[in-house]
This record gives C-alpha cells, sequence and structure tokens, in this order.
C-alpha cells in the first residue's frame, strides 16, 4: 500500500467485504428466496437476476482529479447526464445525478478498485459500496416495454430511450435505475429491500405475455 | 400530473418523481441567536400563498435527488421556469 | 325466437352470430354487434328502469355515453357484479345477464311510483333534503329505505376475479374521438409522422359515420371509415384504441384513457388477460374531435318510453338494424331529424308526421322527406305525450310567434315513439377539464371550447361544425397542424374527400316546449331524466333565490349522477335564464370535471392491489424469520419480527421469555431496517455538528456517539447512533421509519444552505445487514465467530466500533446498546447477512440465544428509559422536554439546527409537558398507550389534562407493569401521583418517577 493510500485508510474507512476465496460462506442475492412462478415456452418476456455484483456509489462535484483516476484506473470517463458507458469486460458507470454516478464491477473487484481510485485521487469525492443494497435485473423479451409502461412512467419509445440511457425514476412504489441495454433488453437496478415487491410486480405485469426466468 | 423541466436532467419528468418543499429562496438567517422571536418565527413558519407567480422549492426526489426553484402560476399551474438553487428567477410578479 | 323490432338486412351486425342473454330474468337474443340497448330494442323492451324520485318508468332514450336511463346491473355471478353500466355502451357477448337498477319490487310494479304519483306534487326539489334531514340521527335510517327504493347499481360482495392496469403513455398527437373528424387528424399526423394514439369509446372507429347516409369519395361513407382505419392500422406510430374513453383532461396535457378491453367479451376476462386499463397518456398536442350530443326537447311527459332523440333513433335502425316502435312522430327544431324520418319510412314503419318548430324549413331533407311523402307540420310542436309505459299518443299545436306560448288548437296524434331533436350540444367536456369556461355561440346554439388552456386544437362537431366535409377538413387540419406543432413536418398527399351530403338549413333556438298550462301547473317536463329533475324545479328553485347556475345544479340534483347531465343540461341552463330573465351565455355553464363517464374502481387501481397494494420491504434475513415463525409488525414499508411465539405462548409468555433472555443470556435482533447513511468529506464532522444538538468535534476514529435531530423549531425529529469511520468518514444511523427524510434532511441543508461544505451523502440501509446480539452471554458467542477483534472489555469499549471478521464475513462490530445490556451490533454486506444470522444462532445454541421481535426490544429499551421518536415524542418536545438536556451542545461555536427555535418563548417557558417515567400503583396494572393523565380524577369534565402515556409494558424483568408518558412540568415532580380515567369509568393511579427503571447506573452495558 502506498504512503499516500495508508493516509486514506485513517480518512476513510476501508474494508474489503467479501469473505475470503475458498470461505464456507454462503453468499444470498436479494431474490434468491423469491419463487418466480413462470409461463413456460414463447415467453414474451425474460427476467435474470444478475446478483452479487459489485456496486460503488461514485461521488465527485467537478473534481478533475478525480475524474483522472477513474479514466487511469477504469479507461472509461465519467458518462454525462442519463448516459452510461461500459468496457468490455462488463464494467458499466451510470450518471445518475450532475455528481454522482453508479458503477459496477465484480463484487471481488469492488474493493481493490475502490482502493486504487483512493490511491490515485485527492480532493473532495467519496466511493461507497453499496453492493449489499441492490441488484441488478435483466429484463428483455418483445414484450419487455409493455412490462415498462406498466411499471413506470418514463417515456421507453426508442426517441426517448435509446441503448446507453439510464433513467433513474419510480418504479411501481419503488424506484429503480433502467439502462437500455438492447433493443428489447433492459437493465433494472433495484433495492434490495424492494426486491421481492418489485418481483411479484414484475411477474404480474409480464404475466399476460408470458414469463420464463434465465 | 405536473410535467416538470428537472434543471439538473436537463429533460421534462413526470410529477411522481417529484416532490414540492414549499417557497423557494427562504434563506436561513446568518445569526439565528441575534434574531428575536418574531424575526425566527417568520424564518420558520411564515409563507407567501399568493394567487398567480409563485416561487418553489422542489427536489427530483425519485430522480438525480437535487433541489431546484420553480416559478409556477397557482392558478393555471402553468410552470414558468425551473432554476438551479443559488440562481435568480427570471420571471417575477409585477409588483402590485 | 323472434325479435318483433330487428330489421331485415339493415345494420353492422353479424346475422350468422346469435347471442343469447337475460334482461331482469327472461332470456333473449341478438346478434354479435349488438349492444345491449340496440337488443333490448330489437326484443321489444320499453321499460329498463324506474326513476329516481318519482320511480316512473323509463325506455331506452339514447344509444351512446349521453343515455341516463338505460343504466343497468350486469353479471350473472355475484363476483362479477357490475354496476350502473350503460346498456348503450355495452357490447352483448353471449350469455350477459343485465337487470334494471331501478324499481322495487320489479321494474314493472313499483311501489316508489306510487308515491311519486301520489306525492309528485309534494316532492319539490330539495323534497330529500327538506323531509329526511331532521332528525340528524335518523338520516342513515331514512338514506337505507330511500336507497333501496331508488338508489343507483350495487358493487359486488365478493372478491373482484378480474385484473386491471395502468399503462403509461407518451405520444406526440393524442386525438380524442374516432369519428370523421378524429379519424382524419389521426390520419394527417400519422402521415406525418409523429407518435399518434387515437381513442373511442365506442367498439368500432368511425362515430356517425357507421350510420350515415352520406358518401365520400363517391362511396358510403362507411367504406373510407374502413379504408382509413386500414391505412392507420399500417403504421407503426399510430396506435389504435377502440373501447377507449379519454375520460380527463388534466394538467400538462396528461389525460387519462379507461380501456375496457375484454368487457364485450364476457362478465369475466379470459385467462391471462386484463379487463379493463388505465391509459396515463403525456401527450404532446391533443386534438379534440369529441363531436356532439343531439339534446331531447323539453316537454310535457318526455320520459315515457318511446320518446327518444331522434339521431339515436337513425342510429339504431341504420346500424343496429333495429327500429324501436311502429309509429313515429318527429319533434323538431332543424333539419337533422328528418333524416331519422326518412331512416324509419326506408323500414316500411310508418312515419306519422314531422312537427317541425320552424314555420318555414327549407333544407334538403325537408325537401327529401316531404317529396318520400311523409306527412310535415310546421311552426308546430309536440307539447305533451300520452300513454305511461308506452307512448300512446302526442298533443301537437302551433308555437306562438314569441315562442313562450301555444297558439291554436291542438291535435293528437296517434303513435307509439316520439324522436326529438332540439339541436346539437358539442361534447365541450375534456376541454372544460383543463379549466376553460365554454362559450355560447348563437349559431351554433350551443356551448363551444372556451380559449384553450393547453396544447390543444379542435375539429368537427367539438366547434359546432357537423357536415362531414367540415369535419374532414378540419380533422386532416387540426392533425397536421398537430404533427407539425410537435416538431413534425407538414404531411404530404392528403387531400380532403369529395363528400355528398345534403345541405343544412338554419335551426331554431328552442329548449323548453310551452305548455297550455304554466310551467308550474303542466305534466312534468323532465330536463333531467336520470335525477328527476323538471322544468318546474328549476323554475322553483329560482324562485326560492337560487339563482346562479351552480346553485340551481345543487338544490335541483341537474347534471348530477352517471350520466352527469349530458343530455339535459344545456336545456336546463335555459330555462335556468328564461327564470330569472337573462340570456344563456350571462347564465353561464356549471363546470365539468373528470371523468367524463365513470371509470370502474378496479381501473383506477390497476395493479396496486391485493399484495401488491403496498410495497413490503425486506431484510436479508427475512426468509429465517419467516421460516421459524415470526410474527411481523409494520415498520413504515417494512416488515419486521415484532416476535416469535413459541407453540403455546401467549403473546406476553413470548414477550417475557423473550425479555429474560437478553437480560439473563443472550437474544438477537435483525437491526437491518436502521436507516443508515454513509458520510464522506472534510467538512462532514462540521457538517454533524451543524444538523445534530450534540458535539461532534472531537469524535476519535473508532468511536460511536448517540445524536438528537431537531428541526429550526427545537423539536426532536429524529434520532440514532453515529460512528466515526475515518477522520473524514462517518456513518450514520436513523430510524427506520425516519431514514428518507433525513437523508433529504441533511441533502436540504447542504443543497440550499451550506453547499461550501465538502461532504457527501450516501445512503446505505439496504447495503448493511445489521444483527444486534445482547445480552451477558454476547461477547462468548461473539469471540466464537471473531477472532481478529480484541474483545475485552478495555480494549473494545462500549462505544467503540472495530472491524474484523465475523462467521468468516468481514465486520463492523459496533459496541452499543438499545437494551442496556452488553451489546454489540454486527454489520455485514448483505449479501452475507444471512450466513452470519444462521451461523450466530448456530453458535448461540448453547447459551439459549433467542431471537427477538420489535416489541421485544420496545420492552428492553423502556425498561432503561431509551425513547423512541416518533413514540415517545411527537413534533411538540425539545430534548429538555425529554430530560436529555445532556445531549444539547449550547457552547458550539455554530448555531446548529434548533438551537436558536428552542430558546423561543414558548419552549423554555415553565410547566411545559415532558417525558417522565410513570409507575402504577397496582403493579400488575399495564396503563393504555394514549391514556390522559388528570391531577383530579374527580374533576368534572372537561378535566385538566397534563399529558398522556407514550409508552407502556409489562416488564418480565421487574415483575411489574412500566410507562412512560408525559405530563406538565413533569420533570419536577418527581413522586407525585397523577391519575389516569379509563373508558369504563375506573381510575389507574401512578406515580412520577424517573424513566431509566433498571439498572439506573448502566452497569451493565460496560461490563
Amino acid at each position: 500500500m502506498s504512503e499516500a493510500a495508508e493516509t486514506q485508510s485513517e480518512i476513510f474507512a476501508q474494508m474489503d467485504q467479501v469473505p475470503a476465496a475458498g470461505s464456507d460462506v454462503i453468499a444470498e442475492s436479494p431474490l434468491s428466496n423469491f419463487h418466480w412462478k413462470t409461463t413456460g415456452a414463447e415467453a414474451g418476456v425474460t427476467l435474470s437476476e444478475q446478483g452479487l455484483a459489485g456496486h460503488l456509489v461514485l461521488r465527485s462535484a467537478g473534481n478533475s482529479s478525480f475524474e483522472a483516476a477513474v479514466e487511469k484506473v477504469l479507461g472509461m470517463s465519467l458518462p454525462g447526464p442519463l448516459q452510461s458507458v461500459s468496457d468490455d469486460s462488463g464494467r458499466v458507470i451510470r450518471w445518475t445525478s450532475p455528481d454522482e454516478w453508479l458503477l459496477t464491477v465484480s463484487n471481488s473487484d469492488a474493493f481493490s478498485v475502490e482502493q486504487q481510485l483512493r490511491a490515485e485521487a485527492s480532493g473532495h469525492y467519496s466511493i461507497v459500496n453499496v453492493s449489499g443494497g441492490q441488484t441488478i435485473l435483466m429484463l428483455s423479451g418483445d414484450s419487455a416495454e409493455m412490462v415498462l409502461m406498466k411499471t413506470c412512467h418514463y417515456d421507453t419509445h426508442e426517441s426517448s430511450f435509446p441503448v446507453g440511457k439510464v433513467v433513474r425514476t419510480t418504479f411501481a412504489k419503488s424506484g429503480a435505475l433502467i439502462r437500455r441495454v438492447g433493443e428489447s433488453e433492459w437493465e433494472l437496478i433495484i433495492r434490495r429491500s424492494f426486491s421481492d415487491y418489485l418481483a411479484l410486480w414484475l411477474q404480474d405485469a409480464a404475466g399476460e405475455y408470458g414469463l420464463q426466468i434465465i | 400530473m405536473l410535467c416538470i423541466f428537472c434543471p439538473h436532467c436537463g429533460e421534462y419528468r413526470e410529477e411522481e418523481e417529484f416532490s414540492a418543499r414549499g417557497q423557494a429562496h427562504i434563506k436561513r438567517p446568518e445569526d439565528p441567536e441575534a434574531c428575536s422571536d418574531e424575526e425566527w418565527g417568520n424564518y420558520m413558519f411564515f409563507r407567501k400563498n399568493p394567487k398567480g407567480l409563485h416561487h418553489e422549492l422542489w427536489v427530483h426526489s425519485a430522480g438525480c435527488g437535487k433541489f431546484f426553484n420553480m416559478t409556477r402560476d397557482t392558478v393555471s399551474y402553468e410552470i414558468k421556469e425551473t432554476y438551479k438553487i443559488g440562481e435568480q428567477p427570471s420571471v417575477v410578479a409585477a409588483e402590485k | 325466437m323472434t325479435q318483433p323490432n330487428r330489421v331485415q338486412d339493415a345494420g353492422r351486425i353479424n346475422r350468422s352470430r346469435p347471442l343469447t342473454f337475460t334482461f331482469n330474468g327472461r332470456t333473449f337474443q341478438g346478434y354479435e354487434g349488438d349492444t345491449v340497448a340496440s337488443a333490448l330494442l330489437a326484443n321489444g323492451i320499453d321499460i329498463v328502469g324506474r326513476s329516481f324520485k318519482y320511480a316512473r318508468p323509463r325506455g331506452i332514450v339514447a344509444a351512446g355515453a349521453e343515455e341516463p336511463n338505460a343504466v343497468l346491473q350486469l353479471g350473472a355471478s355475484e363476483a362479477a357484479q357490475i354496476p350502473n353500466v350503460r346498456a348503450t355502451q355495452q357490447e352483448l357477448y353471449n350469455g350477459l345477464e343485465c337487470a334494471s337498477t331501478n324499481g322495487w319490487p320489479t321494474v314493472e310494479f313499483d311501489v316508489m311510483a306510487y308515491l311519486g304519483k301520489i306525492g309528485g306534487g309534494m316532492m319539490p326539489p330539495g323534497f330529500y333534503n327538506k323531509t329526511f334531514m331532521s332528525p340528524q340521527s335518523l338520516w342513515p335510517t331514512y338514506e337505507k329505505y330511500i336507497r333501496k327504493a331508488a338508489g343507483l347499481g350495487r358493487a359486488s360482495k365478493q372478491k373482484d376475479p378480474d385484473t386491471y392496469d395502468h399503462l403509461n403513455q407518451h405520444c406526440d398527437v393524442l386525438v380524442v374521438g374516432g369519428g370523421a373528424a378524429g379519424l382524419a387528424a389521426a390520419l394527417a399526423a400519422g402521415e406525418a409522422g409523429a407518435r399518434v394514439i387515437l381513442a373511442d369509446e365506442q367498439a368500432e372507429f368511425g362515430g356517425a359515420l357507421l350510420h350515415s347516409n352520406d358518401w365520400i369519395n363517391e362511396k358510403p361513407a362507411s367504406n373510407w371509415v374502413a379504408e382509413t382505419v386500414a391505412r392507420l392500422r399500417t403504421m407503426d406510430n399510430v396506435q389504435l384504441l377502440p373501447y377507449s374513453t379519454v375520460n380527463g383532461y388534466h394538467d400538462h396535457n396528461f389525460l387519462t384513457i379507461h380501456q375496457r378491453q375484454t368487457d364485450h367479451l364476457g362478465e369475466t376476462a379470459p385467462q391471462g388477460l386484463t379487463r379493463q386499463r388505465l391509459h396515463r397518456v403525456r401527450a404532446g398536442w391533443v386534438v379534440l374531435a369529441t363531436g356532439a350530443h343531439e339534446r331531447p326537447l323539453v316537454y310535457a311527459n318526455n320520459d315515457v318510453p318511446g320518446c327518444m332523440i331522434a339521431s339515436a333513433v337513425s342510429t339504431y335502425i341504420r346500424r343496429y338494424g333495429v327500429v324501436p316502435g311502429n309509429r313515429l312522430v318527429v319533434a323538431t327544431t332543424n333539419d337533422y331529424a328528418y333524416q331519422t324520418a326518412i331512416d324509419w319510412a326506408n323500414t316500411g314503419r310508418q312515419v306519422v308526421a314531422v312537427v317541425d318548430s320552424r314555420p318555414d324549413p327549407d333544407g334538403e331533407l325537408v325537401a327529401a322527406a316531404e317529396k318520400a311523402g311523409i306527412r310535415v307540420i310546421k311552426g308546430s310542436v309536440v307539447y305533451d305525450v300520452q300513454g305511461s309505459k308506452r307512448v300512446k299518443s302526442v298533443s301537437v299545436a302551433r308555437l306562438s310567434t314569441t315562442e313562450l306560448s301555444l297558439a291554436g288548437s291542438e291535435t293528437t296524434l296517434d303513435c307509439d315513439t316520439v324522436a326529438t331533436s332540439g339541436g346539437w350540444s358539442p361534447v365541450v367536456h375534456l376541454s372544460c377539464h383543463t379549466g376553460s369556461r365554454p362559450v355560447w355561440d348563437d349559431d351554433v346554439i350551443g356551448f363551444v371550447p372556451g380559449p384553450a388552456n393547453q396544447k390543444q386544437l379542435l375539429a368537427g362537431g367539438i366547434q359546432g361544425h357537423y357536415s362531414i366535409a367540415e369535419c374532414l377538413a378540419e380533422g386532416f387540419s387540426a392533425g397536421a397542424q398537430a404533427a407539425t406543432n410537435a416538431g413534425f413536418d407538414k404531411p404530404t398527399d392528403l387531400t380532403v374527400p369529395k363528400v355528398h351530403e345534403p345541405s343544412v338549413g338554419k335551426a331554431m333556438p328552442l329548449f323548453y316546449v310551452p305548455h297550455k298550462q304554466p310551467m308550474t301547473r303542466a305534466p312534468k317536463q323532465f330536463v333531467d331524466y336520470q335525477n328527476d329533475v323538471t322544468a318546474a324545479s328549476i323554475d322553483v328553485a329560482t324562485r326560492e333565490g337560487f339563482e346562479a347556475i351552480e346553485h340551481v345544479k345543487r338544490y335541483t340534483a341537474l347534471g348530477f349522477g352517471t350520466d352527469q347531465g349530458k343530455l339535459g343540461n344545456i336545456n336546463g341552463m335555459a330555462i335556468t335564464a328564461q327564470a330569472v330573465n337573462k340570456t344563456i351565455p350571462e347564465t353561464g355553464t356549471t363546470v365539468f370535471r373528470p371523468n367524463y363517464t365513470p371509470v370502474t374502481f378496479g381501473a383506477i387501481a390497476g395493479r396496486n392491489a391485493r399484495e401488491l397494494f403496498v410495497p413490503e420491504r425486506y431484510t436479508a434475513m427475512h426468509q429465517w424469520h419467516v421460516d421459524n415463525g415470526a410474527k411481523f409488525e409494520d415498520v413504515g414499508e417494512w416488515k419486521r419480527p415484532w416476535y416469535y411465539p413459541k407453540a403455546g405462548e401467549s403473546m406476553q409468555d413470548s414477550l417475557n421469555r423473550e425479555v429474560l433472555a437478553v437480560r439473563n443470556g443472550v437474544g438477537m435482533l435483525d437491526a437491518s431496517t436502521l436507516g443508515k447513511i454513509d458520510i464522506q468529506g472534510k467538512d462532514a464532522r462540521e457538517f454533524l455538528g451543524r444538523i445534530y444538538t450534540n458535539a461532534w468535534a472531537k469524535l476519535a476514529v473508532g468511536k460511536c456517539r448517540y445524536g438528537l435531530m431537531c428541526g429550526e423549531d427545537g423539536m426532536v425529529f429524529d434520532d440514532g447512533v453515529t460512528s466515526c469511520l475515518g477522520e473524514n468518514h462517518f456513518l450514520m444511523t436513523t430510524t427506520t421509519g425516519g431514514a428518507a427524510h433525513v437523508l433529504e434532511w441533511l441533502e436540504l441543508y447542504h443543497q440550499t444552505e451550506w453547499p461550501e461544505l465538502e461532504v457527501f451523502f450516501t445512503s446505505v440501509t439496504d447495503h448493511w445487514a445489521t444483527m444486534t446480539i445482547g445480552g451477558p452471554d454476547s461477547r462468548k458467542l461473539l469471540a466464537e465467530l471473531c477472532d481478529d477483534i480484541d474483545l475485552d472489555k478495555d480494549a473494545f469499549k462500549f462505544m467503540d466500533w472495530r472491524q474484523g471478521t465475523v462467521a468468516g464475513v468481514p465486520a463492523r462490530v459496533f459496541r452499543i446498546s438499545f437494551t442496556g445490556e452488553l451489546s454489540y451490533e454486527i454489520n455485514v454486506q448483505a449479501n452475507f447477512g444471512m450466513h452470519v444470522w444462521k451461523k450466530l444462532m448456530e453458535h448461540g445454541a448453547k447459551y439459549g440465544i433467542t431471537p427477538y421481535g420489535t416489541e421485544t426490544m420496545h420492552i428492553l429499551r423502556a425498561e432503561k428509559g431509551f425513547i423512541i421518536v416518533g413514540q415517545d415524542t411527537d413534533s411538540t418536545l425539545h430534548p429538555y422536554d425529554l430530560g436529555m438536556g445532556w445531549a444539547v451542545a449550547q457552547q458550539k461555536p455554530f448555531s446548529f439546527v434548533g438551537k436558536r427555535g428552542m430558546s423561543r418563548e414558548d419552549p423554555t417557558k415553565a410547566n411545559r409537558k415532558q417525558l417522565v417515567g410513570l409507575l402504577t400503583k397496582d403493579p400488575q396494572k399495564v396503563l393504555p398507550e394514549g391514556a390522559q393523565a388528570v391531577a383530579d380524577p374527580k374533576q368534572a369534565i372537561p378535566m385538566t389534562m397534563l399529558g398522556h402515556v407514550t409508552s407502556s409494558y409489562y416488564s418480565a424483568t421487574l415483575g411489574r407493569s412500566i410507562a412512560m408518558g408525559t405530563i406538565r412540568g413533569g420533570l419536577d415532580r418527581m413522586g407525585e401521583t397523577v391519575y389516569y380515567p379509563m373508558l369504563d369509568g375506573s381510575v389507574v393511579e401512578a406515580e412520577i418517577c424517573s424513566p431509566v427503571f433498571y439498572d439506573p447506573k448502566g452497569d451493565r452495558q460496560n461490563v
């Protein structure tokens, strides 16, 4: 650990929150106890939980040192309003507010990425690991957009919601960070505590089109 | 159901994403201890209730989480403009 | 089975698909494409209900949304009961069962009719108010009887088997109404490339064109409809919504559309389908092409079955192949009704006469009728009807030149049907929803929309322009304009089709048809059928001083009811105007509000019903709680374990067991729901000092501190422990219910008051799973699962936190206590929460580890006198009132939030309500929470109340009851007695004491 990073650890508590490799610890993603009712073949809607990812909330209000650190460590720039960037390894940075982004990496990388960023950046910023607090649901299929239209009021038409755009909005009676991944594929990032409710909602909304879970 | 332009997100969003937080431009007194009870009471409780143009504080609670100001007609519900905290409105009610 | 009124070969019904249905228990047949109304008329059913007030027999009057009488109870099964279905809009399906809404005991023989007949003169406007409102205590009794005798439909007593949903939509152009103008507008906007929604309340698009005799582009009008709909269907950017009523026009071009997706298929939706859908549409531009409703004339006994609107008669004949009678008299003020006479004659049935109020009608249709041999009686009116259950004949007389009285002798014409037309009323409702007042137009003889308040355009009948040519031209123009306004290029290659239709002569403004008797003496002349409002009752209302139209409406009930006065309102306004000697524009209109037609509760609720009504939030250990029999308590949206009963235990047994386990061994609580906020930045400490009442400047890394948060008024609104994780890094906890509010509170001050402070707040509530192990054995238990934290009592002190590994999972362990016992709060990333919880249970078994819930937690903390914000506080108590002045750092340099507020005159005066402990004289008596304290239980009511009980429990630890509550000046009244009068007259006596009932020195948490 560099000296700068060591000083950082007294200023900011840092902690690898993932059990050591090879431990017998069982991880449970937010939806691991939800029992889906699926409707089998020719489903118009497909859902899949991409649980146990590393989620880091990045905060910076025009701190160029932090922006440079992100570019150096991640090879991507912090995207502008309502935009996202991603790399081939599946790391994604999503704009969520003028001074806030959500970075997803693998859960085992979350700590090292945070350390590297902290080692590079100076000035005012924050990095918060929120990996336990949310989960990623991939929603796809011919009727995926109908399910979204039943659930949130944001205009999902491609003219308003092109691929790559990120929108944080109300989602049923909770909220979600929605990113359009493809023409009929969407990424939903939802809060852990609401995930059972939202799964129940999505299952119900998708019912008439057929639902499969992968 | 208002359609509100969030000056931070740079686009229109549905009212459901926002929360209204009362009259805008209510500044916390610099030195509260120097305020009389009456001055402090005015700061805490006394608000305008105009028929017509009103400057309001809103927060994009389900979106970007940022506060901003809105100039809204309380009769027609027309939103004249939204602007960031620290900025001054360009549309104001005519002096009576 | 014969359908006596079915015409051969006419109409758009499918004669190869006969359908069976029942009405009032009798079985009938109709055809696919029928409405219930057209099928009833085809079967010769005259009476569909009884009127609300006078219980007079009523028949079908109209053919659309404006129908006031044919409002039926639908549903074969109890679960599928739907009240107040308009028979004119309900498509027929096989097996449909419906019944009259009014009529007791039967629609043919109605008890109330006799009351109505006898009491008619005794039932003036305001009758129910005047007669039954006193004494007020008896109103529920009256109401029950009145509702049974005359009320409208009833809801199902069973669970609705259907599902409903909402669909959020966005479009560039929303076209309301799919008649000539609406279709043209949709076509033009669609061709321009705009995203278009076209909504129409009927099964088929086309509106009046579906039964028109006129020609478009050298073909029947219905061909143009078919071609246009087919063309629209090919456009990806156009969405066609049939069975869809645009019911509300709200702010900023937000409109709601009620779509009945399966109501035409059966009484419950086919498996997997949503019965009704509410579209919530944000439209760029709106084109209102809602058309117009024909007005009936107001004449004596105009409610006898057989009295109909002229255009409805035409609709039944030409669209449904039903001619609703044998001998027709048409009464009109305009040319349009002549078409009805021609249509009727074409079925081979008799047209007795057309009675036209105009002395010299000269339109093409007039000539055509005369040419067809139809008798036309000019300058005359139908002023009275004979018959009770069906029209038998009508009285006709000449209208005087003043139009206010009759002239000359009367003629009686035998007939069974009277079709009247008093002209057309544009359907201005949606425009009015935007707050725009409609404007009277003398040429239209009706109200047209006022200036647009929103991005709204008009086309066709809503402007009082009724020719097909005008409708098409205005539709194309409005559609193209809407699209270009929304940023699209004007559509090319659109030519307005050529229309062949008769020219129309000038209509006469006539609303109320005079009788030989004065209005108040004449037989009833109905204005509003559904509410039994007569011309005379409006006259009485104005004479009793209700001259403003809104007052007339409320006094007479004009325009109330499920039809909202679509037929009667304009006539009512005209009669009001006449009564108060004003013009109609001077009298004005009542305000039309959403919804245009009634919407089912199902559609309003959508999917927000049953288990989806309120979100349930779960912690990472929720499944364990379920599997282990926890009873749950709702805390906000969270489901928190309340207590974990064992077989045979009462609730109090469980609580006693759980409490004693924590005091004597070890217990474990799922505390994950506490709000948690990560705070980073060099000014984090300064910020905490400004927002909390106590001091934060010197809190060292590794330490935790309890803090109180107050509003600017100085009153406590949240509390919690905040830990110093790093020099510039803190973890704040909040109450479960206050988490979102506190985060917004911090953001509010940061964003609006102190943006210069370098600090960021991030919610981590869901991220950390938190389990609290508490009790004398908790250290031993933790030691078994954690070998990298020195748990020695001097190395890891009370109010310290340490980072380490618990059960193999990296954890932050906080030695804080809400029970007064040795206690550790273990935070791990929630993905591993269940694992750690199970390991703690497993290893804790030897210590008798006992999971406990919120109720036990409440008792444990009350034994220690710890407050729960929101239970022991209610935003009128500041820290000193709570006896927590130790948590206020008055010397802090910055005037923290709440400081100035709590030093105001009122918060500093004596004798404020203060939080104290209470011990009942009878140790087994548990005070009810909320009970009010008095000094003298014998004082006469109203007694002087001193405060109330905020928390009260039986404490197994102490073997007696304990309570906390507010008492005026309570902190200075230790040892005094107060009294709590109970509902049953008994009085509970209690002594004021310190709220710390157990371990007052706090030794146990420091071991």
